[in-house]
Protein backbone atom coordinates (compact mmCIF):
# COMPACT_ATOMS: atom_id res chain seq x y z
CA UNK A 1 0.00 0.00 0.00
CA UNK A 2 1.32 3.49 -1.03
CA UNK A 3 0.41 5.75 2.05
CA UNK A 4 2.33 8.81 0.80
CA UNK A 5 4.06 10.02 -3.07
CA UNK A 6 6.01 12.56 -4.38
CA UNK A 7 6.79 12.98 -7.92
CA UNK A 8 9.98 15.51 -8.49
CA UNK A 9 12.02 16.25 -12.06
CA UNK A 10 15.58 16.36 -12.43
CA UNK A 11 16.52 18.97 -14.80
CA UNK A 12 19.16 21.04 -12.84
CA UNK A 13 21.89 20.81 -10.04
CA UNK A 14 19.50 22.11 -7.37
CA UNK A 15 16.47 19.65 -8.30
CA UNK A 16 19.31 16.80 -7.29
CA UNK A 17 19.19 19.15 -3.63
CA UNK A 18 15.63 19.49 -3.88
CA UNK A 19 14.87 15.43 -4.68
CA UNK A 20 17.22 14.78 -1.80
CA UNK A 21 15.07 17.35 0.82
CA UNK A 22 12.47 15.27 -0.01
CA UNK A 23 13.72 12.10 0.69
CA UNK A 24 15.00 13.05 3.55
CA UNK A 25 10.94 13.97 5.23
CA UNK A 26 9.64 11.03 3.83
CA UNK A 27 12.20 9.09 5.24
CA UNK A 28 11.55 11.01 8.82
CA UNK A 29 7.68 10.56 8.11
CA UNK A 30 8.00 6.60 7.74
CA UNK A 31 9.96 6.27 11.03
CA UNK A 32 13.12 6.06 9.71
CA UNK A 33 16.31 6.79 12.24
CA UNK A 34 18.95 9.22 11.22
CA UNK A 35 21.67 6.49 10.40
CA UNK A 36 18.99 4.84 7.65
CA UNK A 37 17.74 8.59 6.66
CA UNK A 38 21.44 9.08 6.01
CA UNK A 39 22.00 6.25 3.88
CA UNK A 40 19.12 6.87 1.73
CA UNK A 41 19.36 10.25 1.28
CA UNK A 42 22.88 9.18 0.01
CA UNK A 43 21.73 6.93 -2.23
CA UNK A 44 18.88 9.43 -3.48
CA UNK A 45 21.61 11.63 -4.22
CA UNK A 46 23.67 9.89 -6.49
CA UNK A 47 21.07 7.94 -8.36
CA UNK A 48 19.54 11.31 -9.16
CA UNK A 49 22.87 12.94 -9.87
CA UNK A 50 23.31 9.68 -12.37
CA UNK A 51 19.84 10.40 -13.97
CA UNK A 52 20.87 14.56 -14.42
CA UNK A 53 24.17 13.97 -15.90
CA UNK A 54 24.10 10.60 -17.37
CA UNK A 55 20.87 10.27 -18.23
CA UNK A 56 19.91 14.33 -18.94
CA UNK A 57 17.53 14.86 -16.67
CA UNK A 58 14.77 12.34 -15.39
CA UNK A 59 11.70 12.45 -12.74
CA UNK A 60 11.88 10.59 -8.85
CA UNK A 61 9.20 9.22 -7.72
CA UNK A 62 8.94 9.12 -4.20
CA UNK A 63 6.63 6.63 -1.88
CA UNK A 64 6.11 5.37 1.68
CA UNK A 65 5.12 2.25 1.47
CA UNK A 66 3.45 -0.50 3.87
CA UNK A 67 3.51 -4.17 3.02
CA UNK A 68 1.89 -5.92 5.68
CA UNK A 69 3.36 -4.93 9.15
CA UNK A 70 6.59 -3.63 7.57
CA UNK A 71 7.00 0.10 6.64
CA UNK A 72 9.50 1.53 4.00
CA UNK A 73 10.43 3.78 1.13
CA UNK A 74 11.05 3.36 -2.32
CA UNK A 75 12.08 5.69 -5.26
CA UNK A 76 11.83 4.98 -9.07
CA UNK A 77 14.61 7.46 -10.92
CA UNK A 78 13.43 7.52 -14.46
CA UNK A 79 14.93 9.04 -17.55
CA UNK A 80 15.58 8.72 -21.44
CA UNK A 81 18.62 8.99 -21.43
CA UNK A 82 21.58 6.90 -23.41
CA UNK A 83 20.87 4.16 -21.13
CA UNK A 84 23.64 2.08 -20.13
CA UNK A 85 25.09 -0.70 -22.68
CA UNK A 86 26.79 -3.07 -19.62
CA UNK A 87 25.29 -2.48 -16.27
CA UNK A 88 27.22 -5.07 -14.56
CA UNK A 89 29.95 -3.43 -15.52
CA UNK A 90 28.62 0.26 -14.62
CA UNK A 91 28.18 -1.22 -11.09
CA UNK A 92 31.72 -2.04 -10.54
CA UNK A 93 33.58 0.52 -8.12
CA UNK A 94 35.58 2.53 -9.89
CA UNK A 95 33.95 2.13 -13.44
CA UNK A 96 32.85 5.92 -14.79
CA UNK A 97 32.85 7.59 -17.80
CA UNK A 98 32.66 10.95 -16.51
CA UNK A 99 35.84 11.02 -14.29
CA UNK A 100 33.76 10.61 -11.35
CA UNK A 101 34.76 8.41 -8.62
CA UNK A 102 32.49 5.64 -10.26
CA UNK A 103 30.81 4.18 -7.17
CA UNK A 104 27.73 6.16 -6.71
CA UNK A 105 25.70 3.33 -8.74
CA UNK A 106 27.69 0.47 -6.94
CA UNK A 107 27.43 2.36 -3.43
CA UNK A 108 23.41 3.29 -3.91
CA UNK A 109 22.67 -0.35 -3.85
CA UNK A 110 24.96 -1.29 -0.79
CA UNK A 111 22.96 2.00 1.02
CA UNK A 112 19.62 -0.02 0.17
CA UNK A 113 17.86 -3.19 1.02
CA UNK A 114 16.42 -3.54 -2.71
CA UNK A 115 18.07 -2.64 -5.64
CA UNK A 116 16.51 -3.02 -9.22
CA UNK A 117 18.02 -1.23 -12.38
CA UNK A 118 16.72 -1.84 -16.25
CA UNK A 119 18.35 -0.06 -19.01
CA UNK A 120 18.02 -0.40 -22.58
CA UNK A 121 20.54 1.35 -25.18
CA UNK A 122 19.27 4.57 -26.24
CA UNK A 123 16.06 4.41 -24.67
CA UNK A 124 16.84 5.03 -20.72
CA UNK A 125 17.29 4.23 -17.42
CA UNK A 126 15.03 3.13 -14.83
CA UNK A 127 16.60 1.82 -11.10
CA UNK A 128 14.46 1.49 -8.35
CA UNK A 129 15.40 1.58 -4.69
CA UNK A 130 14.06 0.42 -1.61
CA UNK A 131 14.88 0.45 2.25
CA UNK A 132 12.41 -1.54 4.56
CA UNK A 133 12.16 -0.55 8.16
CA UNK B 1 -7.32 30.04 -42.56
CA UNK B 2 -8.69 30.24 -45.90
CA UNK B 3 -9.68 33.95 -45.83
CA UNK B 4 -6.73 36.26 -45.29
CA UNK B 5 -6.88 38.09 -42.28
CA UNK B 6 -7.86 41.66 -42.83
CA UNK B 7 -6.13 42.46 -39.98
CA UNK B 8 -3.06 43.81 -40.76
CA UNK B 9 -4.94 46.13 -43.04
CA UNK B 10 -7.61 47.50 -40.13
CA UNK B 11 -4.81 48.46 -37.92
CA UNK B 12 -2.73 50.57 -40.13
CA UNK B 13 -6.09 52.54 -40.75
CA UNK B 14 -6.72 53.08 -37.20
CA UNK B 15 -3.65 52.93 -36.08
CA UNK B 16 -3.31 56.12 -33.77
CA UNK B 17 -6.55 55.39 -32.31
CA UNK B 18 -5.64 51.63 -31.49
CA UNK B 19 -2.45 53.08 -29.95
CA UNK B 20 -4.73 55.77 -27.67
CA UNK B 21 -6.89 53.17 -26.91
CA UNK B 22 -3.83 50.91 -25.36
CA UNK B 23 -2.18 53.50 -23.66
CA UNK B 24 -5.69 54.53 -21.93
CA UNK B 25 -5.89 50.58 -20.95
CA UNK B 26 -2.12 50.52 -19.63
CA UNK B 27 -2.75 53.46 -18.00
CA UNK B 28 -5.93 52.15 -16.10
CA UNK B 29 -4.51 49.02 -15.50
CA UNK B 30 -4.20 48.61 -11.81
CA UNK B 31 -1.01 46.85 -12.49
CA UNK B 32 0.69 49.80 -13.83
CA UNK B 33 3.30 50.66 -11.34
CA UNK B 34 2.91 54.81 -11.73
CA UNK B 35 5.50 54.37 -9.29
CA UNK B 36 8.31 52.93 -11.13
CA UNK B 37 7.77 53.97 -14.63
CA UNK B 38 7.21 57.77 -16.27
CA UNK B 39 4.54 58.15 -18.52
CA UNK B 40 7.09 59.58 -21.00
CA UNK B 41 8.29 56.13 -21.08
CA UNK B 42 5.82 54.28 -21.08
CA UNK B 43 4.78 56.10 -24.66
CA UNK B 44 8.17 55.52 -26.04
CA UNK B 45 7.77 51.61 -25.00
CA UNK B 46 4.07 51.61 -26.48
CA UNK B 47 5.22 53.09 -29.81
CA UNK B 48 7.86 51.54 -30.13
CA UNK B 49 5.95 48.48 -29.63
CA UNK B 50 3.52 49.20 -31.53
CA UNK B 51 5.25 50.08 -35.10
CA UNK B 52 7.22 46.43 -34.16
CA UNK B 53 3.28 44.95 -33.73
CA UNK B 54 2.40 45.86 -37.21
CA UNK B 55 5.89 44.71 -38.87
CA UNK B 56 4.64 41.30 -37.57
CA UNK B 57 1.68 41.68 -38.89
CA UNK B 58 3.33 41.95 -42.34
CA UNK B 59 4.62 37.82 -42.09
CA UNK B 60 3.40 35.60 -43.88
CA UNK B 61 1.86 33.06 -41.04
CA UNK B 62 0.16 35.65 -38.41
CA UNK B 63 0.07 33.93 -35.45
CA UNK B 64 3.61 32.43 -35.66
CA UNK B 65 5.31 35.09 -33.58
CA UNK B 66 8.80 33.07 -33.68
CA UNK B 67 8.78 33.81 -36.87
CA UNK B 68 11.26 36.62 -39.17
CA UNK B 69 8.54 39.50 -39.04
CA UNK B 70 7.89 38.90 -35.64
CA UNK B 71 11.73 39.65 -34.56
CA UNK B 72 11.94 43.04 -33.91
CA UNK B 73 8.85 42.62 -31.54
CA UNK B 74 10.60 39.74 -29.99
CA UNK B 75 13.69 41.69 -29.04
CA UNK B 76 11.81 45.01 -27.68
CA UNK B 77 9.53 42.71 -25.30
CA UNK B 78 12.89 40.82 -24.59
CA UNK B 79 14.53 44.66 -23.78
CA UNK B 80 11.19 45.56 -22.07
CA UNK B 81 10.80 42.35 -19.71
CA UNK B 82 14.22 42.61 -18.65
CA UNK B 83 14.00 46.33 -17.70
CA UNK B 84 10.64 45.86 -15.62
CA UNK B 85 12.34 43.07 -13.92
CA UNK B 86 15.00 45.35 -12.93
CA UNK B 87 12.60 47.58 -11.97
CA UNK B 88 10.66 45.41 -9.60
CA UNK B 89 7.60 44.66 -11.73
CA UNK B 90 5.73 41.32 -11.06
CA UNK B 91 5.82 38.83 -13.71
CA UNK B 92 1.65 39.51 -14.32
CA UNK B 93 2.75 43.36 -14.51
CA UNK B 94 5.01 42.86 -16.82
CA UNK B 95 2.93 40.69 -19.23
CA UNK B 96 -0.33 43.18 -18.84
CA UNK B 97 1.96 45.46 -21.18
CA UNK B 98 0.84 42.88 -24.05
CA UNK B 99 -2.55 41.26 -22.93
CA UNK B 100 -3.71 45.10 -22.79
CA UNK B 101 -3.25 45.54 -26.24
CA UNK B 102 -6.37 43.01 -26.92
CA UNK B 103 -8.88 45.28 -25.58
CA UNK B 104 -8.67 47.93 -27.69
CA UNK B 105 -8.02 45.57 -30.77
CA UNK B 106 -11.24 43.34 -29.72
CA UNK B 107 -13.21 46.85 -29.73
CA UNK B 108 -12.02 48.06 -33.13
CA UNK B 109 -13.13 44.56 -35.04
CA UNK B 110 -16.27 44.56 -32.99
CA UNK B 111 -16.81 48.03 -34.01
CA UNK B 112 -15.60 47.42 -38.32
CA UNK B 113 -16.93 43.72 -38.73
CA UNK B 114 -20.23 44.64 -37.34
CA UNK B 115 -22.34 42.80 -40.36
CA UNK B 116 -19.50 40.21 -40.83
CA UNK B 117 -19.84 37.36 -37.87
CA UNK B 118 -17.65 34.79 -39.75
CA UNK B 119 -14.73 37.54 -40.37
CA UNK B 120 -14.98 38.51 -37.35
CA UNK B 121 -14.75 35.50 -35.23
CA UNK B 122 -11.64 34.83 -37.82
CA UNK B 123 -10.23 37.68 -36.84
CA UNK B 124 -10.65 37.83 -32.71
CA UNK B 125 -9.57 34.49 -33.09
CA UNK B 126 -5.90 35.25 -34.64
CA UNK B 127 -6.19 38.49 -32.31
CA UNK B 128 -6.40 36.25 -29.61
CA UNK B 129 -3.55 33.79 -30.66
CA UNK B 130 -1.19 36.51 -31.89
CA UNK B 131 -1.51 38.34 -28.12
CA UNK B 132 -1.68 35.68 -25.94
CA UNK B 133 1.80 33.91 -27.68
CA UNK B 134 3.48 37.28 -27.34
CA UNK B 135 2.42 37.72 -23.53
CA UNK B 136 3.45 34.10 -22.67
CA UNK B 137 6.87 35.55 -24.67
CA UNK B 138 7.09 38.22 -22.52
CA UNK B 139 6.37 36.63 -19.43
CA UNK B 140 8.94 33.92 -20.09
CA UNK B 141 11.42 36.74 -21.03
CA UNK B 142 10.63 38.23 -17.71
CA UNK B 143 11.27 35.23 -15.68
CA UNK B 144 14.44 34.57 -17.79
CA UNK B 145 15.61 37.94 -16.89
CA UNK B 146 14.82 37.48 -13.47
CA UNK B 147 16.69 34.14 -13.37
CA UNK B 148 19.47 36.21 -14.37
CA UNK B 149 19.40 38.60 -11.52
CA UNK B 150 19.21 35.88 -9.11
CA UNK B 151 21.98 33.65 -10.49
CA UNK B 152 23.77 37.53 -10.51
CA UNK B 153 23.17 38.10 -7.10
CA UNK B 154 24.16 35.20 -5.57
CA UNK B 155 27.41 35.04 -7.52
CA UNK B 156 28.22 38.41 -5.76
CA UNK B 157 27.29 36.72 -2.10
CA UNK B 158 29.48 33.86 -2.91
CA UNK B 159 32.56 36.10 -3.46
CA UNK B 160 31.14 38.23 -0.15
CA UNK B 161 31.08 35.15 2.37
CA UNK B 162 34.37 33.67 1.81
CA UNK B 163 34.39 31.61 5.26
CA UNK B 164 37.94 31.06 5.82
CA UNK B 165 39.35 31.87 8.71
CA UNK B 166 43.10 32.23 10.70
CA UNK B 167 42.73 30.23 13.60
CA UNK B 168 46.51 30.64 14.53
CA UNK B 169 49.52 31.32 12.61
CA UNK B 170 49.57 29.18 10.16
CA UNK B 171 46.42 27.17 10.73
CA UNK B 172 43.48 27.87 8.73
CA UNK B 173 39.98 26.76 9.29
CA UNK B 174 37.07 26.42 6.60
CA UNK B 175 33.41 25.24 8.05
CA UNK B 176 31.61 24.35 5.47
CA UNK B 177 28.19 24.74 6.17
CA UNK B 178 24.98 23.65 3.62
CA UNK B 179 24.75 21.89 0.08
CA UNK B 180 28.01 21.33 -1.26
CA UNK B 181 27.40 20.78 -4.71
CA UNK B 182 26.91 23.42 -5.80
CA UNK B 183 29.16 26.53 -7.45
CA UNK B 184 29.59 27.38 -4.11
CA UNK B 185 31.91 24.40 -3.67
CA UNK B 186 34.20 25.11 -6.00
CA UNK B 187 34.24 29.05 -4.90
CA UNK B 188 34.62 28.13 -1.47
CA UNK B 189 37.52 25.23 -2.26
CA UNK B 190 39.56 28.00 -4.75
CA UNK B 191 39.21 30.72 -1.18
CA UNK B 192 40.94 28.73 0.67
CA UNK B 193 43.74 27.65 -1.75
CA UNK B 194 44.69 31.60 -2.32
CA UNK B 195 44.19 31.89 1.15
CA UNK B 196 46.58 28.96 2.37
CA UNK B 197 49.41 30.98 -0.49
CA UNK B 198 47.86 34.69 0.98
CA UNK B 199 48.74 32.86 4.72
CA UNK B 200 51.75 31.20 4.11
CA UNK B 201 49.81 28.34 6.41
CA UNK B 202 50.94 24.61 6.67
CA UNK B 203 47.45 23.16 8.09
CA UNK B 204 44.04 23.75 6.65
CA UNK B 205 40.83 22.35 8.79
CA UNK B 206 38.03 21.50 6.58
CA UNK B 207 35.17 21.23 9.10
CA UNK B 208 32.37 19.45 7.49
CA UNK B 209 29.78 19.27 11.07
CA UNK B 210 27.16 21.79 8.81
CA UNK B 211 26.84 19.43 5.50
CA UNK B 212 24.25 17.52 5.62
CA UNK B 213 24.84 14.89 2.87
CA UNK B 214 28.78 13.34 1.64
CA UNK B 215 28.06 11.91 -1.57
CA UNK B 216 30.83 10.89 -4.41
CA UNK B 217 30.64 14.29 -5.47
CA UNK B 218 30.77 16.14 -1.97
CA UNK B 219 33.81 13.72 -1.50
CA UNK B 220 35.68 14.12 -5.02
CA UNK B 221 35.59 17.33 -4.12
CA UNK B 222 37.21 17.28 -0.83
CA UNK B 223 39.80 15.25 -1.81
CA UNK B 224 40.76 17.21 -4.72
CA UNK B 225 41.41 19.64 -2.65
CA UNK B 226 43.42 18.15 -0.18
CA UNK B 227 45.58 16.56 -3.14
CA UNK B 228 46.02 20.97 -4.28
CA UNK B 229 46.86 21.61 -0.75
CA UNK B 230 48.95 19.24 -0.22
CA UNK B 231 51.12 20.67 -3.42
CA UNK B 232 51.44 24.02 -1.85
CA UNK B 233 52.91 22.62 1.39
CA UNK B 234 49.52 22.46 3.21
CA UNK B 235 48.06 19.43 5.38
CA UNK B 236 44.22 19.09 5.69
CA UNK B 237 42.84 17.88 8.51
CA UNK B 238 38.69 17.34 7.69
CA UNK B 239 37.22 17.39 10.83
CA UNK B 240 33.45 16.79 11.82
CA UNK B 241 32.14 14.12 10.49
CA UNK B 242 29.26 12.85 11.68
CA UNK B 243 28.86 9.46 12.83
CA UNK B 244 25.63 8.79 10.48
CA UNK B 245 27.47 10.51 7.93
CA UNK B 246 30.75 8.18 8.75
CA UNK B 247 28.39 5.13 8.52
CA UNK B 248 26.84 6.07 4.98
CA UNK B 249 30.54 6.62 3.57
CA UNK B 250 31.35 3.26 4.26
CA UNK B 251 28.45 1.45 2.53
CA UNK B 252 28.58 4.05 -0.28
CA UNK B 253 32.49 3.01 -0.36
CA UNK B 254 34.11 6.65 -0.12
CA UNK B 255 37.12 6.37 2.25
CA UNK B 256 39.40 8.97 3.12
CA UNK B 257 42.27 7.52 3.24
CA UNK B 258 45.53 9.39 3.63
CA UNK B 259 43.55 12.35 4.96
CA UNK B 260 43.75 12.90 8.72
CA UNK B 261 40.36 12.98 9.97
CA UNK B 262 39.39 14.03 13.19
CA UNK B 263 35.91 14.30 14.98
CA UNK B 264 35.77 17.67 16.13
CA UNK B 265 37.12 20.78 14.87
CA UNK B 266 39.03 21.19 18.57
CA UNK B 267 40.36 17.98 17.64
CA UNK B 268 41.68 18.75 14.95
CA UNK B 269 43.08 22.14 16.28
CA UNK B 270 44.54 20.33 18.85
CA UNK B 271 46.45 18.46 15.98
CA UNK B 272 47.30 20.93 14.20
CA UNK B 273 48.87 22.37 16.90
CA UNK B 274 50.98 19.42 17.41
CA UNK B 275 52.27 19.63 13.62
CA UNK B 276 53.20 23.47 13.91
CA UNK B 277 54.65 22.84 17.36
CA UNK B 278 52.71 24.71 18.93
CA UNK B 279 52.23 24.00 23.16
CA UNK B 280 49.43 25.22 24.91
CA UNK B 281 49.15 24.91 28.75
CA UNK B 282 46.59 25.85 31.54
CA UNK B 283 47.73 28.06 33.87
CA UNK B 284 47.72 27.12 37.76
CA UNK B 285 45.01 27.88 39.31
CA UNK B 286 46.42 31.07 41.41
N1 LIG C 1 21.14 7.02 -15.58
C1 LIG C 1 22.21 6.70 -16.32
N2 LIG C 1 22.18 6.81 -17.66
C2 LIG C 1 23.26 6.49 -18.42
N3 LIG C 1 24.42 6.04 -17.91
C3 LIG C 1 24.53 5.90 -16.58
C4 LIG C 1 23.42 6.23 -15.71
N4 LIG C 1 23.82 5.98 -14.43
C5 LIG C 1 25.10 5.54 -14.51
N5 LIG C 1 25.54 5.48 -15.79
C6 LIG C 1 26.84 5.03 -16.26
O1 LIG C 1 27.42 4.23 -15.26
C7 LIG C 1 28.69 4.76 -14.86
C8 LIG C 1 28.93 4.49 -13.39
O2 LIG C 1 28.00 5.23 -12.60
P1 LIG C 1 28.40 5.65 -11.13
O3 LIG C 1 27.30 6.45 -10.53
O4 LIG C 1 28.80 4.42 -10.39
O5 LIG C 1 29.72 6.52 -11.33
P2 LIG C 1 29.85 8.04 -11.83
O6 LIG C 1 28.52 8.67 -11.88
O7 LIG C 1 30.62 8.04 -13.09
O8 LIG C 1 30.73 8.71 -10.69
P3 LIG C 1 30.28 8.94 -9.17
O9 LIG C 1 31.14 8.05 -8.35
O10 LIG C 1 30.54 10.37 -8.88
O11 LIG C 1 28.85 8.59 -9.05
C9 LIG C 1 28.62 6.23 -15.22
O12 LIG C 1 29.90 6.78 -15.43
C10 LIG C 1 27.79 6.19 -16.50
O13 LIG C 1 28.59 5.85 -17.62
MG1 LIG D 1 27.20 8.64 -10.26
Amino acid sequence: MILTREVAELKRPEDVVRVRQVARALALQAGFGLVDQTKIVTAVSELGRNALIHGGGGTATLEVIEEGIRRGLRIVFRDEGPGIADVERALQDGYTTSGGLGIGLGGARRLMNEFEISSSPGKGTTVTIARWK
Amino acid sequence: MSTKSILPELVRRFEAEILNDWMREQRAAITLRADLLTDAELARQSAEFFAAFQAGLQGQDLGEITGPAWGTARDLLKEIARLRSRQGFSLSETATFVFSLKQPLFALCQRELEREAVLLVGELWTISVIIDKLGLFTAESALAAREEIIGRQQAELLELSTPVVKLWDKVLALPLIGTLDSNRTQVVMESLLQAIVDTGSSVAIIDITGVPTVDTLVAQHLMKTVSAARLMGADCIISGIRPAIAQSMVHLGVSFTEIVTKATLADALRHAFARTGVSVSRQAAG
